[in-house]
């Protein structure tokens, strides 16, 4: 089971963080072929969206309806569009914030417990990165406490 | 006008005006506003608030060290009031404020820290240079002003920690130890990468602090 590596797109589709923890696990590519994989996967993703109708909750009077009888309108769920991506070799998953930045991680295809690794790199980016004054939104992330503690994690995980 | 004459008569009638003091003598200022059990406050919405206060602070500056005189100005107050807080929160015998170096060291390095920071800082040591007998450093292996803040490289000097420095420095100066007090990274240098965010706050006395102190020494 190994982690093979991140990438962390922001919201306008463009490649903010780029970093590989397992040598061989996949092929390297050029800077200027990972900006077009995450521009690519923005797009095809916002598209697959739009394929997935948002579900429409009818009010059930029972379970739904305030203290004053009135229903309480409840928004549904966003629709999750492209989650997964499996290849014979390696699966990507991806994960969107409520804000629309996405995380990819790039596996190989036994590893277990994604969502948990992914919850823990969403809470390592929300300490490290967003909790750091020098750090612009939207922008490419240099972060060194950032990169220590997510190879110390991804490392423990790799040498399981 | 009328109302204040009525207000002003029930002190009157206790106590001769002026203050009233609870039986015990506990006053406010003796118990933390914040009333739980351990009295501690979210990490994570100071690493916020002091994320802002670095941002403000640079706006507008020239350089490094401007940043950091701003950082340690914004904390100076801080050190000020903190030292008759901490003061009036001990038991009556030891109240008065530290009269020598090594007690405002262990001071700070005790009831400071653990009221800001919930625990002692690591190490107090006096400069091994013999040329600066004035300057004492308070070494702190994993500032908590600093757990999430990585600085980039163009700035490395900077150590955010001088807002710390600025408490320290309103402390020394309230109790009437006037020092220039700064932040320095030492990490990954002499440790090795145990303690990547180590930092020393270097405390250089005025001179006549230290005149003051030889003074005592030989009475």
């Amino acid at each position: 089971m190994t982690v093979f590596a991140l990438i962390i797109i922001n919201k306008a589709g463009g490649l903010i963080y780029n970093r590989t923890f397992h040598e061989g696990g996949l092929n390297k590519l050029s800077t200027n072929d990972y900006l077009v994989l995450a521009g690519t996967f923005h797009g095809v993703h916002a598209i697959t969206t739009r394929l997935n109708p948002v579900k429409i909750e009818r009010p059930s009077t029972a379970a739904s309806s305030g203290p004053g009888g009135a229903p309480i309108l409840t928004r549904p769920d966003p629709p999750s569009g492209l989650e997964v991506l499996e290849s014979e070799n390696f699966r990507l998953q991806c994960f969107t914030t409520l804000t629309g930045t996405k995380f990819l991680l790039f596996t190989d295809t036994t590893q277990a417990n994604i969502s948990v690794i992914m919850g823990r790199v969403y809470e390592m980016y929300s300490d490290y990165v967003m909790k750091n004054p020098f750090y612009q939104l939207e922008m490419p992330i240099r972060c060194d406490m950032f990169d220590r503690k997510l190879s110390s994690h991804i490392r423990e995980i790799n040498n399981k | 006008m009328a109302h204040m004459g009525t207000a002003g008569k029930p002190g009157g009638k206790e106590s001769g005006g002026g203050l009233r003091y609870p039986t015990n003598g506990k006053t406010i200022y003796h118990r933390p506003l914040n009333r739980s059990r351990t009295s501690e406050l979210s990490q994570a919405s100071f690493a916020y608030l002091f994320s802002e206060m670095v941002a403000y602070a640079q706006k507008r500056v020239t350089g490094i060290q401007d940043l950091e005189k701003r950082l340690n100005v914004q904390g100076h107050p801080i050190g000020l009031k903190l030292l008759d807080l901490l003061l009036i929160r001990e038991p009556a015998r030891t109240q008065t404020r530290p009269l020598n170096i090594i007690a405002l060291l262990h001071f700070i390095k005790g009831n400071v820290w653990q009221h800001l920071f919930g625990r002692q800082a690591n190490e107090v040591q006096r400069s091994s240079n013999a040329e600066t007998p004035d300057e004492y450093m308070i070494i702190d292996n994993e500032p908590v002003v600093n757990a999430y803040i990585s600085v980039p490289r163009e700035m490395s000097q900077l150590n955010c920690a001088a807002f710390v420095a600025g408490i320290v420095e309103g402390v020394c100066d309230g109790a009437a130890f006037p020092a220039r007090v700064t932040a320095h990274t030492v990490g990954g240098k002499e440790d090795g990468e145990m303690w990547p965010g180590k930092t020393v706050f270097l405390v250089k006395f005025q001179p006549e602090v230290l005149e003051r102190e030889a003074l005592l020494g030989k009475g």
